[in-house]
């Protein structure tokens, strides 16, 4: 068969999702943030909640999430995205609400505004992207970066004494009781990125149970801020970040 | 009937808020102003109207609540005192600059720092000249009675969906404290869905099909676009000060001297003016109720009769800038800070300095 025999709308094995815009993203080669806006808008499009689903985007490379989904979303300030999306959520029962964030404004900034949303069980979805690192800032130290680990604020590596530990921020969220699935993914296989969607797609569902705050990690890349290729990122992930960042669920009711 | 009742100006807050159809209030406790959060709990609101009552872990997280109800077009507010309000300045000024609506009470207290309980108007400048970073205005009401507290609410929230603007009821700590009788307001239902998609068209209330998505953000990285942005503020601004403008003239216009107070200082004034006239001094009290927009084309209107002016505060010398920037520099100041205030007779000593 000749190749543009095979170019047919029903040969077609891989769509565009219709919930992404179409428009270039300014995400850097290798980034896992793109990646995972897809795998949102999939999952929206597969539930059928493009028109109530309200998403809340962060300050971070994300900031400008809502070019490229095409659902309803709120820019709100440095780590409150929580905040913004409780009320959200409060006064609009009937829409699934996420928040989109990075660990500089989650685990960092924005660690109360989690913290307490998580614990007073809001009916939201958190998407949290963890690339140890401050990306848009120019990979400053983040609190999830490793020991060791050499970026822009800890020039020859994190060092316990001076710059404190490695946040687990997911391990303390799945303390909380008003958490009802808290899990960790990645993105660096195709086998990954399937599981990540389903965590996310499960994330979204429980929405409409209603029975707490669903929290999906994604264990993400940075290759410009940790100065290295797409493909040598990933490595680097799976060699160094999945060991104190172990991925699979830490609780799902 | 109208019904009367015998309030704190704390607890008409939250009476008229319900009263008024708000959506949601979110804050954090702090003297002297935590009647109005208790005061909904009593009354739990949600199940008489729905209303959305919640206890957050901060002024940050209330504000921030606050942005997040505003996007969804419901109508929503928060209270604080002063280091409360301080943090919710990052909040406020996204919310200026993002467009969007929503109602914050200050009931001042002493500052600087964690200061005192006592009444103040230290947060005149904070409240009136943007308080957070970039150009930017709240639209800022002084109410000087319980009567007004409960007015306010409503006018505050009318105020800001008509200018998609945060609105601030500043208060001082007496007002908020003391009780008076006041007539409450109808009970108004709150919006319906498609009051709100008519009302806040920009208010993301989930995509429509053939329409594109909305957004809401204050981030504007491209800097022809940031200054469009803040031309269309200042537009705005522009309007308030031609159009918004609330003042009461108190005698004025025979007076020689005008006495320019807000809140409660202005009701000390008011008798600071009687007994000066009762020893043949006219005195006036010019109470400005919008403190930005500020009464300045009053003020001015007054200076070109020949008037003398003096500016009364809970502060070392804030709102007399703006009188002074009205009239020129000849105005005279008194005040006093740290929660103290000043008796009817130690004002009158000053006015007659100025005689
Ligand atoms: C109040 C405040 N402080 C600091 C900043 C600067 N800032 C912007 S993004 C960012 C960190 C973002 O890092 P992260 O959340 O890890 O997201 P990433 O960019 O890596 O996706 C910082 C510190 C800001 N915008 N606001």
């Amino acid at each position: 068969m000749e190749v543009n025999e095979m170019i047919k709308p029903e040969n077609l094995v891989v769509g565009r999702t219709s919930v992404l815009k179409e428009c270039p993203m300014h995400y850097c080669p290798g980034c896992t943030h793109g990646v995972v806006h897809k795998l949102i808008a999939e999952v929206v499009e597969e539930m059928g909640i493009q028109d109530s689903t309200i998403g809340v985007c962060p300050v971070g490379c994300s900031v400008f999430m809502y070019n490229y989904m095409d659902v309803d979303m709120a820019e709100a300030a440095h780590g409150r995205a929580p905040a913004v999306a409780t009320a959200i959520s409060r006064l609009n029962p009937d829409k699934y609400v996420f928040t989109y964030q990075g660990d500089g404004d989650m685990a960092s900034i924005g660690c109360a505004e989690i913290m307490h949303a998580c614990n007073r069980g809001e009916n939201i979805v958190v998407i949290f992207i963890n690339n140890a690192i401050y990306g848009m800032t120019g990979g400053q130290m983040a609190p999830t970066t490793l020991l060791g680990q050499i970026t822009a604020t800890t020039p020859y590596g994190r060092e316990p004494k001076l710059h404190g530990y490695p946040l687990q921020i997911t391990e303390l969220i799945a303390q909380l009781p008003g958490t009802c699935y808290v899990t960790r993914q990645s993105a660096d296989t195709p086998a990954a990125i399937r599981k990540t969607k389903a965590a996310i797609k499960k994330a979204f569902m429980n929405t409409r149970r209603g029975v707490g705050t669903s929290y999906v990690e994604v264990v993400g890349t940075c290759a410009s801020g940790w100065k290295l290729s797409p493909e040598n990122a990933n490595e680097w992930m799976r060699q160094n970040m999945f060991e104190k960042y172990p991925v699979g669920d830490l609780k799902d009711i | 009937m109208a019904e009367v009742a015998l309030m704190k100006g704390n607890e008409v807050v939250a009476e008229a808020a319900i009263r008024y159809g708000c959506d949601g209030y979110f804050g954090y406790p702090i003297t002297p102003q935590s009647e109005i959060m208790e005061t909904l709990m009593i009354r739990k609101p949600w199940e008489e109207t729905g209303m959305v009552v919640l206890q957050a872990e901060s002024e940050l997280a209330s504000i921030n609540m606050v942005y997040g109800g505003a996007s969804s077009g419901k109508r929503v507010m928060t209270s604080s005192s002063s280091p409360g309000i301080s943090l919710m300045q990052e909040g406020l000024t996204y919310m200026a600059a993002a467009e969007l609506p929503c109602l914050v009470v200050n009931v001042m207290r002493g500052g600087p720092g964690l200061g005192t309980i006592g009444p103040s108007q230290g947060d005149y400048f904070q409240a009136v000249k943007g308080g957070g970073h970039g150009d930017y205005n709240l639209i800022v009401l002084a109410p000087a009675s319980v009567q007004e507290m409960n007015d306010f609410v409503g006018l505050g929230f009318d105020l800001a969906f008509k200018y998609r603007t945060p609105v601030m009821m500043l208060v001082d700590g007496i007002v908020g404290q003391m009780m008076e009788k006041v007539t409450l307001g109808e009970f108004k239902p709150r919006w319906t869905k498609e009051q709100i998609e008519q009302n806040a068209p920009w208010a993301l209330t989930g995509k429509k099909t053939g329409a594109p998505a909305k957004y809401i953000t204050s981030c504007f990285l491209d800097l022809s676009q940031l200054e469009r942005v803040n031309e269309h503020l200042q537009a705005k601004y522009k309007v308030m000060k031609e159009q918004e403008v609330r003042f009461v003239n108190n005698d004025c216009d025979d007076a020689d001297i005008v006495i320019v107070a807000y809140g409660s200082v202005a009701r000390i004034c008011r008798k600071v003016a009687q007994l000066a006239r009762e020893e043949g001094i006219k005195v006036g009290v010019l109470r400005p109720i919008t403190l930005f927009p500020f009464p300045t084309v009053e003020l001015q209107r007054l200076a070109a009769m020949g008037k003398k002016f003096i500016s009364v505060e809970l502060s070392a010398g804030q709102m007399v800038e703006d009188v002074r920037l009205a009239v020129g520099n000849d105005v005279k100041f008194y005040g006093r800070t740290g929660g103290i205030v000043p008796t009817p007779e130690e004002i009158l000593e000053q006015i007659k300095k100025m005689v």
